[in-house]
């Protein structure tokens, strides 16, 4: 499952008329120009998988980069290939829709070190021909941004329109903004933070944990074995699985309900509530379609990030002189990435005058908010982008025009 | 109630009226940023807004406004100074919880700032308590003490004090009536602060 999807490598030349892949594409990079990780490590051979959704116009002005959180993939709008499920944004992209791909030119690819077709420690090490497993160098969200930008050189787009994401998508969102502030025109940082919070970072550890301590991890070389630590991965979904819902969100769904028509208890360890059964689903479905792997060094990556420190302990130097255009989301009753962090952001904007917008969204579904059906949120964003295409001299979809 | 005139209040028309053409806005409690978009359209200003509401901030973006969710109390102290040309204050300063940081905050950041605010000297006010012994509920202080956002009320002659006391140059005063009309004002304030419903202040600071 972690062998590349592509069929189509090499095949977006920019400006083309494409508009849409349903098989995916990949390129291969660094090869002209090596890629030095934030670790040290050179790679010279990078592939990148990636979906694009409507076209690109001729002054490659109208590309909006779309960047997919912890476990979600390039596939934004398409039936997952393993899942079969609708794609992550889905609902929001489209002609006519917020994402208007009569528009607009939709660019979302795998992250570096992600297990779907870009490379990762699933991929053939070059020097020894085996998966890399833990020899894949550690990774940091600089570093799958600084892929990105390699792939958006390769797609001949100088500028991005925009740049969106949620959750580590909007670590990527405000990496982008902080190292390529002119390649940005616009930015949408969703409930994200500056900083992975040590919160964070422990819920993180808890999943790493229960994957290493899975026997069939095999020290990270499980694919040698042809086996995989399933019951450590389920684990380690079960537990951020409930980071991304809140308390009102479980309760509302499941209550103290039994599992199936019960009506009384079992007096045992199966799944006697139905909150246990639907985590166990989450946990065994993860485990399909994900890596151990992966999981372990992108979880890894969003613990490094920290863009404040990177800038002599000030955030707002990040973004200073920056003459992007931003839009701030956060939800009230997330807690893994709370309104505060983005708060942080703001002001850190704020400290540098720089043009931001920013709402809470009143919302009881917590983390996953930014993932559901919030027309709140979706009514911000799409005055947020109208606007930041009418500033960008991007005229309405064919046939449009007056209905801004 | 409050008069409207070409779509805008009056007191935000005369507000509109003080700003110039091309400069550089922040409208603290700007509500759904009906100002900042009319300064926007006629005057060519580049404006910013803080909104304490989800609904006023949502719909203040989705006009493509630039508005962050926030208030006066917190978020003034990350601006750098000098960063607006004008900076205005519309109905707040009594909702706020250290008016006199606020102040200082506002022509920090701005080279002027233009504050508002229902008088608590006016006649009405002063009958409602004197002789009734209650806390007024009038066209412009609506709410009910047990109910009120309002914490730091003031009359036009404490305002005129509190300037006063942080160096602040009043340089143009306005009065205005329950209809939101322009009555006269007179030099130190006294009358407009019996007959005013609220006042109208551009702030500079002393150099």
């Amino acid at each position: 499952m972690d062998e590349p999807l592509s069929a189509m490598t090499d095949t977006a030349s920019s400006g083309s008329s494409l508009s849409h892949n349903p098989l995916g594409l990949t390129v291969e990079l660094g090869r002209d120009e090596p890629i030095r990780l934030d670790s040290g490590v050179v790679l010279d051979s990078v592939t990148i998988a990636y979906q694009t959704y409507g076209c690109l116009n001729a002054d490659k002005s109208n590309a909006i980069l779309l960047c997919h959180a912890l476990t979600a993939d390039q596939y934004l709008a398409d039936p997952h290939p393993i899942t079969g499920k609708p794609g992550w944004w889905n609902d929001l992209v489209g002609p006519g829709r917020l994402f208007d791909t009569d528009r607009y030119f939709l660019i979302c690819s795998n992250v570096l070190g992600g297990c779907m077709g870009t490379t990762s420690p699933a991929t053939i090490n070059p020097a020894t021909g085996k998966a890399w497993g833990q020899d894949f160098p550690v990774i940091t969200i600089g570093d799958m941004v600084q892929v990105q930008a390699r792939l958006v050189d390769y797609l001949g787009i100088s500028q991005l329109f925009a740049v969106i994401g949620g959750s580590m998508g909007g670590m990527q969102v405000l990496e982008w903004c902080a190292s390529r502030p002119e390649r940005v025109f616009a930015a949408i940082p969703i409930a994200t933070a500056a900083r992975h919070s040590a919160q964070n970072i422990a819920f993180n550890e808890v999943g790493r944990q229960a994957v290493i301590a899975d026997p069939d991890w095999r020290e990270g070389r499980y694919m040698d074995y042809g086996t995989k630590p399933r019951r450590g991965l389920a684990v380690a979904r079960m537990a951020a699985h409930i980071t991304y819902l809140s308390e009102p969100a479980l309760h509302r769904k499941f209550g103290r309900n039994l599992q199936g028509d019960r009506d009384a208890f079992e007096y045992g360890f199966g799944a006697e509530f139905q909150v246990e059964s639907y985590l166990r689903h989450q946990g065994s479905t993860f485990v399909d379609r994900f890596d151990a792997n992966s999981y372990l060094y992108i979880t890894r990556a969003m613990d490094y990030f920290d863009l404040a420190a990177e800038h002599d302990g000030q955030l707002a130097n990040a973004f200073k002189g920056t003459q992007t255009r931003f839009c701030v989301v956060s939800f009230s009753s997330d807690w893994l990435f709370p309104t505060v962090e983005s708060r942080a952001v703001v002001h850190a904007l704020n400290a540098v005058a720089a043009n931001v917008s920013f709402v809470e969204i009143q919302s009881d579904k917590g983390h996953d908010a930014f993932l559901l059906d919030e027309p709140e949120f979706h009514a911000t964003l799409s005055g947020f982008l109208e606007a930041a295409a009418a500033r960008r001299g991007l005229k309405p979809a064919a046939g449009k025009e007056g209905t801004p | 109630m409050i008069m409207s005139l070409g779509s805008l209040r009056v007191d935000l028309r005369l507000i509109a009226d003080m700003v110039e053409t091309g400069s550089r806005v922040l409208d603290v409690g700007c509500g759904d940023g009906t100002l900042l978009a009319w300064l926007g359209r006629h005057k060519d200003v580049d404006g910013r807004g803080v909104e304490l509401s989800m609904a006023g901030v949502s719909a203040a973006v989705a006009q493509g406004l630039s508005v962050i969710q926030g208030d006066a109390d917190t978020d003034l102290k990350d601006y750098p100074s000098g960063a607006f040309d004008t900076v205005i204050l519309s109905q707040t300063l009594q909702a706020t919880y250290a008016p006199k940081t606020v102040l200082n905050n506002m022509l920090r950041i701005g080279r002027r700032a233009i504050v508002s605010f229902p008088n608590f000297g006016h006649w009405r006010v002063r009958l409602s308590l004197g002789l009734k012994g209650r806390m007024p509920v009038t066209n412009t202080l609506t709410y009910e003490w047990f109910d009120t956002p309002n914490i730091h009320f003031c009359t036009i002659r404490d305002f005129l004090v509190l300037c006063e006391d942080l160096g602040i140059t009043v340089e143009r005063a306005i009065a205005l009536d329950g209809a939101g009309g322009v009555l006269p004002y007179d030099g130190r304030g006294c009358v407009a602060n019996l007959l005013a419903t609220q006042g109208l202040f551009v702030l500079s600071r002393k150099s």
